[in-house]
C-alpha cells in the first residue's frame, strides 16, 4: 500500500540532503547557467574573420578589389602579407592563419590579355567545419570583385566567365572528412575526461573511506603520494592513446604525418597537465560525489570551447580567451598538426609551453592543497 | 627519549576548532612501558589530543615531546616511530591483508619486507588467509589486523584511539593481553577508551572531560583522589527511589547499576542520613560499597560538564 506519509518522510529528507549539500545544489543552478552561456553565446558554427595571409607577388587595383572583396564577405581577415610563399605556408601549417592567398607575379597583366589567371587560396581543412562557409563565399566572387575595375576597355572582361580563376587548395584534409579532425581531437577529450575524474576521486576515496587519517600518520611525503597516484594513470592515458590511434588507422584510416614519438613526448605534458587538475580537485572536494562534479564542470568548457567540438575561431573574444587557459585546446591544435599537417616541434611549440605552464600552476596549487595534517 | 624515560611530556595543549575549544591546556606525562588509559566522554579531545600527538593536527597553543621530539616541529620523526591505529579502521578494504601489511612495510621503507610481513601474518594466525581482502574480515579480525600493521615497523610509542569499539569480550580480552605483552616489553602504549573494564588494566590513567584534564594517576589514586563514598540499594521500586534520593542532601548522584541503585557523595555522614530515611523501608537493601572507577567517572563527568554540551570532533 502506497502511505502518503512515508513517502513525505522520504521527500522531505531528501530537500533537506539536497540544501545541506551545497556544491551539489550550485552545480543543479550553475550546470544550465553554464550551458545556456556556452551553447547560447560561445559557440558560433559560422565563424567569420578567419585569419589570412595575403603573399602578393605585385600589387595592382585588381588583386586589391579582390582581397577587399574577400574581405567584405566577412569570413575573411588578412592579419598578413608575407613576402615569400615560405612564410606564409610555414604560418598556415602552425595554424597562424586559416588560409593562404597567392596572387601570381603577372597577375593583372594575364588577366587584362583576357588569359583568365589563377588566384590560389589554400585552406587549412583539418576543421572542414571551420572552412566551409569561407571556401564557399570564395565562389562566385571571382565574377563581381573587379567590375569597378574593369572599366572601359576592359569591360568585355566582365562577361563570364569570369575575368580570372580562384583555385582552392584544401590543404591537410582535401577530402574535408571530418573524422580525421574529430578523431585525434578525441584523444584528448577522452584523456580529460578519464585523467581528471580517475585521480579526483583517488585522493577523495581516500578521505571517504577514513584511510587518509592513517596514511598522513604515516612518513609518507606529499609529493610522494601525488606521484605514486599519478604516474598509474599515465600508463592508463598511453594505453587509451594507442587504442584510439590503432583505431584512427585501421577504422577510420586517418592519415599520420608527423612523427608519433613527438606526439607521445607531447602528450606526457597533456597527460600530467589533467591528473594535476584531478589531485587538485581531490584536495578541494570532501567526498567523491563532489569531485565527479568538479570533473564534470572542467570537462565542460574543455569539451565546448577548446575547439574539439566547434571552430575555435568562431567563438566570440572572450570564450577564445578561456579556451586559451584550457589544456586541451593547445592540445589539439598540437594533436592534430602532427597527425594531419606533419607539424615538427617548432610548429608545435606555441602549444606545448601554455601547457607546461599550465601543468607547473596547478601542481603548485595541488601541493599547496595538499594537508599533512588534518587541521 | 630523555633519561628519566618520560616517552610523552606535554604541556598546555590547546587545539579550537572555529572558535570552539576542544582541548584546552592539556597536560600529561606518559613513562615508558605504560600502558596509559585515555577516558572520558563523546567528544571531550580524545581524538584530538591524540592527534596531535602523533602530529596530524597542529596544537594552537602549548608545546612538548613525544619520545624525545618536538611535537610543533619534529612530527616527520614522531610518525616513524609511532603506531597509530585510528578509530575507524582504516586499512584499504579493497586491498588483501597481506598487501595492506606490505603497503605498510614500504611506506616505512622496512628491510625485509617479505619477511616481516610473513611474520606478522604468522603471529596474527592468518598465513593461510593473507590473500582475504581486509574489507571482508569480522570486527574482530580487523582490530587485529588493524594493530598487527601499527606494530610492523617496530614503534616504540603505540596510540590507540578506541581499538575495542565494537569487538566482542573475548577479542577484547586477548587484545589486552597483548598489549601487556608489548609493554612488558618496553612498548609505551596510550589507548582511549570507554569500557570500564579495559580501564581497571591501564596502568595510569588520565580523565578528560570537555578538553580538560580532570583527573589523573593510577585507578586507586583516582578513585581515592575523587572522594567519594558509596552505597548500594537493592530492591522493589528502585527508579522511584533514585528520584526520591536525589537532591537529598549529601547524595551528589544516584546510578542505576543492574539490579542495584549506587548512591554516591562527598561526605560519608551526610549521605548517611539521607539514606536512613529509607533505611526502614521493607525489601530494600542497604549497604556501603567500595566506590567504582564507573562511579568516579560519572561524577566526574557531570562535574565537568560546562552549560552547553555540543560537542566537537570525535568522530
Amino acid at each position: 500500500m502506497f502511505s502518503w506519509n512515508r513517502f513525505v518522510a522520504v521527500l522531505v529528507k531528501e530537500f533537506v540532503q539536497m540544501r545541506r549539500d551545497r556544491l551539489t545544489f550550485a552545480m543543479m543552478v550553475g550546470v544550465p547557467v553554464m550551458q545556456l552561456v556556452l551553447f547560447g553565446f560561445a559557440i558560433n558554427l559560422d565563424p567569420k574573420g578567419l585569419p589570412t595571409a595575403v603573399v602578393s607577388a605585385e600589387t595592382s587595383a585588381f588583386s586589391r578589389s579582390f582581397v577587399r572583396a574577400m574581405e567584405n564577405s566577412g569570413y575573411f581577415r588578412v592579419i598578413a602579407q608575407p613576402a615569400l610563399v615560405e612564410e606564409g605556408e610555414r604560418m598556415l601549417a602552425r595554424g597562424e592563419v586559416q588560409f593562404l592567398l597567392q596572387v601570381p607575379a603577372d597577375f593583372s597583366r594575364r588577366l587584362q590579355r583576357g588569359e583568365r589567371p589563377a588566384i590560389l587560396v589554400e585552406a587549412d581543412a583539418t576543421d572542414p567545419a571551420a572552412t566551409g562557409n569561407a571556401v564557399s563565399a570564395l565562389q562566385g566572387l571571382n565574377l563581381t570583385a573587379l567590375d569597378r575595375d574593369l572599366a572601359g576597355s576592359l569591360a568585355s572582361l566582365r562577361a563570364s566567365p569570369a575575368p580570372f580563376e580562384v583555385r582552392v587548395h584544401r590543404r591537410y584534409n582535401p577530402e574535408g572528412i571530418t573524422q580525421y579532425n574529430i578523431v585525434p581531437g578525441l584523444m584528448g577529450v577522452v584523456l580529460t575526461m578519464t585523467m581528471v575524474m580517475m585521480t579526483s576521486i583517488a585522493m577523495t576515496r581516500e578521505r571517504e573511506r577514513g584511510t587518509m587519517e592513517n596514511l598522513l600518520a604515516t612518513p609518507v611525503r606529499p609529493f610522494e603520494v601525488m606521484l605514486g597516484k599519478i604516474v598509474p594513470y599515465i600508463l592508463i592515458g598511453y594505453v587509451q592513446v594507442v587504442v584510439i590511434l590503432v583505431a584512427a588507422r585501421q577504422l577510420f584510416e586517418v592519415p599520420m604525418v608527423g612523427s608519433l614519438v613527438l606526439l607521445s613526448a607531447v602528450l606526457v605534458l597533456f597527460i600530467a597537465a589533467n591528473l594535476a587538475i584531478g589531485f587538485t580537485f581531490s584536495t578541494l572536494a570532501r567526498s567523491q560525489m563532489q569531485a565527479m562534479q568538479m570533473t564534470f564542470f572542467f570537462f565542460l568548457p574543455s569539451m565546448l570551447l577548446s575547439g574539439f567540438m566547434f571552430p575555435f575561431r568562431g567563438m566570440p573574444g572572450w570564450a577564445q580567451a578561456i579556451g586559451e587557459l584550457l589544456p586541451l585546446t593547445h592540445f589539439l591544435r598540437v594533436v592534430r598538426g602532427i597527425l594531419l599537417k606533419g607539424s615538427g616541434w617548432a610548429d608545435i611549440a606555441p602549444n606545448v609551453w601554455p601547457l607546461a605552464a599550465f601543468l607547473l600552476v596547478v601542481a603548485a596549487i595541488a601541493l599547496r592543497r595538499y594537508r599533512e595534517t588534518l587541521d | 627519549m630523555s633519561a628519566t624515560g618520560i616517552v610523552i611530556d606535554v604541556e598546555g595543549l590547546t587545539k579550537r576548532f572555529g572558535g570552539k575549544t576542544v582541548v584546552d591546556r592539556f597536560s600529561m606525562q606518559v613513562r615508558r612501558g605504560q600502558i596509559y588509559g585515555f577516558l572520558g566522554p563523546n567528544g571531550s579531545g580524545k581524538t584530538t589530543t591524540i592527534r596531535m600527538l602523533c602530529g596530524l593536527l597542529t596544537p594552537d597553543a602549548g608545546r612538548g615531546t613525544c619520545l624525545g621530539f618536538d611535537i610543533l616541529t619534529h612530527s616527520a620523526q614522531i610518525k616513524r616511530q609511532v603506531g597509530y591505529m585510528t578509530q575507524r579502521f582504516s586499512l584499504y578494504e579493497d586491498l588483501s591483508i597481506a598487501e595492506n601489511l606490505d603497503f605498510i612495510a614500504r611506506v616505512y621503507g622496512m628491510d625485509g619486507r617479505r619477511r616481516r610481513v610473513d611474520e606478522a601474518l604468522e603471529r596474527l594466525g592468518l598465513s593461510s588467509r593473507r590473500g582475504q581482502l581486509a574489507g571482508t574480515l569480522s570486527g574482530g579480525w580487523k582490530q587485529r589486523v588493524a594493530l598487527a600493521a601499527c606494530l610492523l615497523h617496530e614503534p616504540k610509542l603505540l596510540l590507540l584511539d578506541e581499538p575495542t569499539a565494537g569487538v566482542d569480550p573475548s577479542a577484547r580480552r586477548g587484545f589486552w593481553e597483548h598489549l601487556h605483552e608489548l609493554a612488558a616489553g618496553g612498548m609505551t602504549v596510550l589507548v582511549s577508551t570507554h569500557y570500564m573494564d579495559e580501564a581497571e588494566r591501564c596502568h595510569a590513567l588520565a580523565y578528560i572531560a570537555y578538553g580538560k584534564l580532570l583527573t589523573h594517576g593510577t585507578v586507586d589514586e583516582v578513585v581515592r583522589g575523587a572522594g567519594l563514598a558509596t552505597w548500594s540499594v537493592e530492591g522493589e521500586g528502585l527508579v522511584a527511589l533514585a528520584g526520591e534520593l536525589r537532591g537529598r542532601p549529601g547524595v551528589d548522584m544516584v546510578v542505576p547499576f543492574g539490579a542495584a541503585l549506587h548512591v554516591s557523595g562527598p561526605d560519608p555522614a551526610l549521605l548517611e542520613a539521607s539514606l536512613a530515611a529509607v533505611r526502614s523501608r521493607p525489601g530494600l537493601r542497604i549497604e556501603r560499597v567500595p566506590t567504582g572507577l564507573e562511579d568516579v567517572f560519572i561524577h566526574l563527568m557531570k562535574e565537568g560538564e560546562p552549560v552547553s554540551a555540543t560537542t566537537a570532533s570525535g568522530n
